[in-house]
């Protein structure tokens, strides 16, 4: 532990190391940053609690980590006091460009690895992001106090990855506690330290920015060249816009407000904005009086993949569900939304998400924090579709596909990387050839983990094609993916009509050789929800007119209470009026009375999504 | 177990009615029904409230009860005044449920000359007695024909054994005819009652049942579906898979077949599980159900109507007849219903009759329906263009929906 810890605002970047952990979900992390944090004195051992730095319920119910944090805390080696700035990162493959940003303001990388499981394919895009960032790279081994641990063989396999000997690969315990030190000492002496002109003018990277109700937006940065200072302003070089900075600080690991940042350090700033889309990551924060010319580089505008209609159970709830999402972009960038009319649901939006983990939390957040009821349509992506008369239209909804003379139709497609054990190897061969996925390369990692690479259509991926990847390879496969430009497809649209009405919600693009078998599946489950109508109704799955797959809901013949029970015309009443008030849950298609509950079981993907996402 | 009361609000000791019951009361027929809650052997489907021997324990006795339902009669009379309601004679009389003829005749006529006493009837009044075919002999017929019973009722369910057994009626098949002999010539007129739709009754079945009940000439034939209440013996073997469930379906082919073989044999629909040979012959008492007229209902668990006013008794033989020995109401709830529930409940009663619901009296959005209706074949064209609401044979079947959409807001 440190006994004087560095000032911020006066540290000679000489002692600033800045790193960050590149984990896989439950390789322990969280746990290994949590015994950094007691080690080094920063968390004190009566407010320590599990995962600290996971503030959502929702980050510590799925072990996930979905905003980061930067937590600076003290470590002396050799009778120096060092100051180390842990960036916390996203696990997950959905928040690459958050990844990407974190990874951009350090100078290395520790990869932590499960002992018992190995490396899986997202980790291993996060390492070659960071290899991209020429970050310096600590390999460690987590969890050697289990029993299953293999330290040997993953050692190896992780050499074998980064270059090195498998004897460096430090061995590491964050239950408890073994080989921790080691790892801090080895922070200090590995890691460069961080490089930049003091007396240059002001530019820090805003590698995350978070909504807090009170203090508004919090701007987490890195600084690379010049002086922040509090009372300043401060400008963003993407939109020119400028704050005045009302408070600057580190998180030791809570917020502790200080003189300033300099050049190598990491803190956060409040300027009492509160949109996170005026403080967008990867932007570059500069101050008006002395501005910088040019911008650090490397922003990007965070863009939708996945595109999916929410809609309110209860019509009334509109308005709750709108300001909902609209509290959600002030802390979430990549998040869109749009109001969207479905004849079958009502009044809903179309919203926008980086995959489809991002729209299951996001969903599950607006249905706990805001007690709402939430019907979600099928996910989908979006699609370029050229008319004949060259015009383009771009379709996230399939109510909007066109209808008429379409040229062409181009569909996203992704690189996709799977690690599994090689006995898996064809069962994951399977699984893509029957995803129109193109097999790109192969490699063994170690004598029986195997890395398989195929180019995939985004939509081929995003409903259950990771839970089929799970099962098929009872639980070892991992997949990382990330776009890859688009292709021209044989798309086509599915209408599904009830009585001759189309329902715009089970509407579908689909390959056209899949199309049959989505008509199939949905007129099927209709079929089984919906309940018999005093007329037979139709189910029909149509692609424009020509009808593909039909079912018939034959009609209900009777409907009468035979008697009144010697004078009991109460009872007969409370039942009607139980009757009636069950209508009231109905929606009408047309003529046809669809319960909520069928549009819920027609569109849920729950008898995948209860497995288990890991 | 018996069926479960309605929750209602509580019902005043002295059984007086509140002032809405008194509006019109003049113009609307009044009629008695007497609950005689007593049954030889509880039947599988039953969930009606009656009780056998070893239920009550022997605490309610059956040779009590004529006495104690004359004394509800008194007590209704005095209420009745007291509400300032105007004197009225009887237009009808049903004993009902449970077996009425397990009492002897004797007491049935004493509590109906009780109510004579009372009120009086009207000339041509219908008086009429459920009766089991095991329960009746020619001499037990007579004394009710002599004591003012102009009609009875028989428990018939069903001509074939296997459909009787899972029903668990006891009388045999052949008991029926001779029974209806007897009350013919004893001047009754005669009405059966027939259940379709049992679990292991084919649809041949159900003919010779249907067949063997014409071939008897009643004047008049009940066919009920049967329904399966929650808490009965029938639930229960339906619910364990050793009976077969109902099959909704299957009522609705049986009813129609019924009802043409009915047709054929010159009986008429005047509600949709009643027939009768002439209008005449139509059972007045259960019309005034339908048609929202009054009546007294004695008897534990009785329900009865007032002008708009529902209140019903206390379940229990041995609490209901505690109740009226103490000089109390044996009511044990009662609600008064407002404008908009009459309604509703107008509509869904009288839509249930062959003479329909007068155009001319539906809301706005009901009238806007009838198109409809008539362009799904629930409701006669016919009917329709001369200003009734009349239910097809469709329709009939499907009486709950047309209600449901005739009162839709």
């Amino acid at each position: 532990m440190a006994r004087t810890a560095p000032v911020p605002a006066a540290t000679d970047p000489a002692i600033i190391r800045n790193f960050c952990i590149i984990a896989h979900i439950d390789h322990g992390k969280s746990t290994l940053a949590d015994r950094m944090l007691q080690l080094t004195g920063a968390v004190e051992q009566r407010n320590m609690k599990a995962q600290y730095l996971d503030r959502m319920d929702i980050e510590r119910e799925r072990g996930i980590t979905i905003k980061s944090q930067a937590v600076r805390v003290p470590w002396e080696v050799d009778g120096t006091a060092y100051c180390l700035n842990m960036i916390d990162t996203p696990g997950h493959v959905d928040f690459t460009y958050e990844v990407s940003r974190s990874l951009a303001a350090c100078e290395g990388a520790i990869l932590l690895v499960d002992a018992a499981q190995g490396i899986e394919a997202q980790t291993l895009a996060n390492l070659y992001l960071a290899m991209e960032h020429n970050l310096t790279i600590i390999p460690v081994l987590n969890k050697i106090d289990l029993p299953a641990a293999q330290p040997e063989k993953y050692a190896a396999e992780l050499a074998g990855l980064i270059g090195g000997k498998a004897e460096d690969v430090l061995l590491v315990s964050g239950k408890t506690g073994v080989g921790v030190e080691a790892l801090l000492d080895k922070i200090v002496s590995e890691l460069p330290a961080p490089q930049g002109n003091p007396n240059a003018p002001a530019r820090a990277m805003i590698f995350d920015s978070v909504y807090d109700t009170y203090r508004g937006v919090v701007t987490y940065v890195r600084v690379v060249d010049g002086h922040l200072s509090p009372r300043e302003r401060i400008q963003m070089m993407s939109t020119r816009a400028t704050h005045e900075l009302l408070e600057i600080g580190v998180s030791s690991p809570e917020p502790t407000p200080s003189k300033g940042l300099g050049v190598g350090e990491v803190g956060y700033l409040i300027t009492g904005v509160k949109d996170v889309r005026q403080s967008k990551v990867g932007d570059t924060v500069t101050t008006l009086s002395k501005p910088a010319t040019e911008s650090l580089g490397g922003y990007e505008d965070p863009k939708p993949m996945v595109f999916s209609g929410l809609y309110p159970l209860d019509g009334t709830d509109y308005p709750v569900l709108r300001d909902a999402l609209d509290k959600f972009t002030l802390n979430d960038a990549a998040l869109v939304y749009e109001p969207e009319t479905s004849a079958a649901l009502g009044f809903g939006f179309r919203v926008g998400f980086l995959g489809l983990l991002h729209l299951e939390i996001t969903r599950e957040r607006l249905e706990r924090e805001y007690n709402l009821d939430l019907i979600s349509t099928a996910p989908n992506v979006e699609y370029e579709v050229t008319l004949e008369d060259k015009k383009v239209v771009t379709v996230t909804n399939p109510s909007e596909y066109p209808s008429g003379k379409i040229a062409e139709v181009r569909e996203p497609m992704v690189s996709a990387t799977i690690l599994a054990p090689s006995e898996f190897i064809g069962a994951i061969m399977e699984l893509c050839q029957q995803r129109r996925g193109v097999l790109g390369g192969m490699d063994y990692l170690s004598e029986d983990r195997v890395e398989i690479r195929y180019r995939l259509p985004l939509a081929e991926i995003v409903f259950d094609f990771f839970d089929l990847l799970k099962s098929k390879t009872r639980g070892y496969g991992s997949l990382d993916w990330k776009a890859d430009g688009g292709q021209v497809a044989d798309l086509v649209k599915v209408d599904i009509l009830l009585q001759g009405e189309q329902v715009d919600a089970f509407s579908a693009i689909t390959h056209r050789d899949k199309a049959y078998a989505y008509g199939v599946m949905m007129t099927g489950k209709l079929r089984e929800l919906i309940p018999r109508q005093q007329f037979e109704v139709p189910i029909q799955a149509a692609i424009g007119a020509r009808i593909i797959a039909r079912e018939s809901i034959r009609a209900i013949r009777k409907d009468v209470l035979a008697k009144c029970y010697g004078g009991d015309i109460t009872r007969k009443r409370k039942l009607l009026e139980k009757q009636k008030e069950g209508k009231k849950r109905m929606k009408m298609v047309g003529r046809v009375e669809v319960p909520q509950e069928a549009f819920i079981a027609a569109l849920s993907s729950d008898e995948s999504k209860d497995k288990s996402r890991k | 177990m018996p069926s479960a009361l309605p929750v209602g609000g509580p019902a005043p000791a002295d059984g007086v009615l509140p002032e809405q019951a008194l509006t019109g009361a003049a113009a609307r027929m009044f009629s008695l029904y007497a609950h005689i809650p007593f049954c030889a052997v509880r039947c599988g489907y039953c969930d009606f409230n009656t009780y056998t021997a070893t239920e009550l324990g022997g605490g309610a006795s059956q040779d009590a009860y004529a006495a104690t339902a004359a004394s509800e009669v008194t007590f209704a009379a005095r209420a009745m005044e007291e509400s300032g309601l105007p004197a009225r004679t009887l237009g009808t009389v049903f004993f009902g449920g449970g077996t009425p003829t397990l009492l002897p005749a004797s007491d049935l006529t004493a509590v109906l000359a009780a109510a004579v006493a009372a009120w009086g009837v009207v000339d041509g009044a219908e008086i009429t007695t459920e009766a089991n075919p095991d329960s009746v002999s020619p001499d037990s017929l007579q004394e009710l024909a002599d004591g003012g019973f102009t009609r009875v009722s028989f428990g018939m369910q069903s001509a074939v054994p296997h459909v009787l057994r899972v029903l668990d009626r006891t009388h045999t098949p052949s008991r029926v005819p001779q029974a209806i002999e007897w009350a013919r010539n004893a001047g009754l007129k005669v009405s059966v009652d027939l259940i379709y739709g049992t679990p292991g009754e084919s649809e041949a079945d159900w003919e010779t049942s249907v067949r063997t009940a014409l071939s008897y000439q009643p004047d008049h034939i009940s066919a009920y579906a049967l329904i399966v209440e929650d808490g009965t013996k029938l639930a229960a073997q339906i619910r364990r898979g050793q009976v077969p469930r109902i099959d909704d379906d299957d009522h609705a082919a049986k009813y129609a077949l019924a009802d043409g073989m009915f047709e054929a044999a010159g009986l008429s629909w005047y509600e949709v599980s009643n027939w009768a040979r002439t209008p005449d012959d139509a059972c007045r008492h259960n019309l005034a159900y339908w048609r929202g007229d009054d009546w007294w209902g004695i008897g534990p668990g009785a329900h009865s109507h007032i002008g708009g006013v529902r209140w019903w008794n206390v379940k229990h033989p041995t609490a209901y007849a505690g109740r009226l020995a103490a000089g109390l109401s044996p009511a044990a709830g009662r609600e008064t219903l407002d404008a908009g529930t009459r309604e509703m409940e107008r509509i869904m009663l009288l839509t249930r009759l062959s003479g329909g619901i007068a155009v001319n009296t539906l809301s706005t959005g009901a009238k806007h329906e009838i198109a409809r209706l008539i362009a799904d074949e629930l409701i006669d064209p016919r009917a329709a263009f001369a200003g009734h609401l009349v239910l097809t044979l469709r329709g009939r079947l499907l009486a709950d929906a047309v209600v449901r959409r005739l009162l839709e807001d």
